[in-house]
């Protein structure tokens, strides 16, 4: 599946997230593998000050 | 996608670029930016000693190693917040950026030193915990630095911070707030010159530099700003840039551009109307600072602090 996919099946948008698959970035283009472990971070902080 | 500058894989898109890098042309990249909007806007100079206000979180980590790494003497200044675990893992994570490093890391902790907490803070003035927290930062970064004889306090704030920032002051049309927004605060009796050298680049961007420096940062959001209304801010931009990359940049530096010098002459106003505030001296409009006046509430009857010590 590719990462774009993921993100638009869960619902999240591309620009507060990282994707992370194993120990390297991927970008919204890359295919991922069923056995792949994904992290998705996101990227968001809220602090205003 | 290949990376813009060498047609090797990339590892990062950076959509309002219309560019894609791997990982060594996206750290050139990022501080290729932070280079740029340093010389832009004349904030630093060569020598200078520079006192990063770091949380612990990407942005202050990442801006505390680029800075590093462009060459400049910076030390940091930890506040202890103290918000139960997010502030002990934030600390953690700070402290294991300075140590290995040899850097000097100054630390002040709001509840020994002040008599109070963030989440003390707010349950004693019945606001949200963010304004408390945003006010001590404000006056302990400045006043640590004037103390420590520092030429400028660099933060973090990133150009999704400052986008979100303006747009809650355009929404209330808030011409006060309006006037001090910009990347560079000069100097002024009382006041250390403020920098924020990441405003060209957004927090996907700081994210991935820490990832790509192996930068251990803390992660998790800090629990009292879940909902609040900065939040809702970012998103509602991010919606607009996924739908139009390039957006929020677009907000930003036009109106840093353009619109910045409208309001400007409001903030020399105010600044020439401060006198010195009774409790802890600090320029103010009233007799005692808002932190003074925090303090009094949320701590009633604690005295001065103590003298402030580097951890190392």
């Amino acid at each position: 599946m590719r990462v774009s996919a993921l993100l638009a099946r869960l619902e999240l948008n591309p620009e507060s997230v990282l994707v992370i698959c194993g120990d390297t970035l991927v970008t919204r283009d890359a295919d991922l593998g069923d056995t792949d472990e994904v992290e998705i971070r996101p990227v968001i902080s809220g602090g205003a000050a | 996608v290949k990376c813009r500058v060498c047609r090797e894989p990339a590892v990062i898109d950076v959509r309002r670029h219309n560019a894609a890098f791997c990982g060594d042309h996206f750290l050139h990249h990022c501080r290729e930016q932070t280079r740029r909007a340093i010389h832009s806007q004349r904030m630093l100079t060569e020598g200078e000693q520079v006192l990063v206000a770091v949380s612990g979180g990407k942005d202050s980590l990442a801006l505390w190693d680029v800075l590093l790494e462009l060459g400049y003497r910076a030390d940091g200044l930890y506040l202890g917040l103290g918000i139960g675990e997010y502030s002990s893992a934030s600390r953690d994570a700070a402290v294991a950026f300075a140590e290995p490093r040899g850097l000097v890391l100054h630390e002040v902790d709001l509840a020994s030193e002040y008599g109070f907490d963030v989440p003390g803070a707010a349950a004693a003035t019945r606001r949200a915990p963010c304004g408390s927290c945003g006010l001590s930062k404000r006056h302990l970064f400045n006043s640590v630095a004037l103390e420590r004889g520092y030429d400028v306090v660099a933060t973090g704030h990133n150009l999704d911070d400052e986008a979100a920032v303006l747009l809650g002051n355009v929404l209330r049309w808030e011409t006060d707030y309006l006037a001090r927004q910009y990347p560079v605060l000069p100097a002024a009796p009382g006041f250390v010159r403020k920098v924020k050298p990441f405003f060209r680049l957004g927090e996907r961007e700081t994210a991935a530099y820490c990832v790509l420096r192996g930068i251990d940062y803390q992660v998790e959001e800090c629990p009292m700003a879940a909902g609040n209304r900065h939040l809702g801010y970012k998103e509602v931009l991010n919606t607009l840039e996924d739908r139009s990359p390039g957006s929020k940049a677009a907000f930003l530096f036009g109106y840093l551009e353009r619109a910045h010098e409208r309001f400007a002459g409001d903030a020399d106003e105010e600044r020439a109307a401060l006198r010195t505030c009774a409790g802890c001296g600090s320029p103010t409009p009233g007799e005692l600072c808002a932190f003074c006046r925090l303090q009094e509430r949320a701590a009633p009857g604690h005295r001065a602090p103590v003298e402030l010590g580097p951890t190392r």
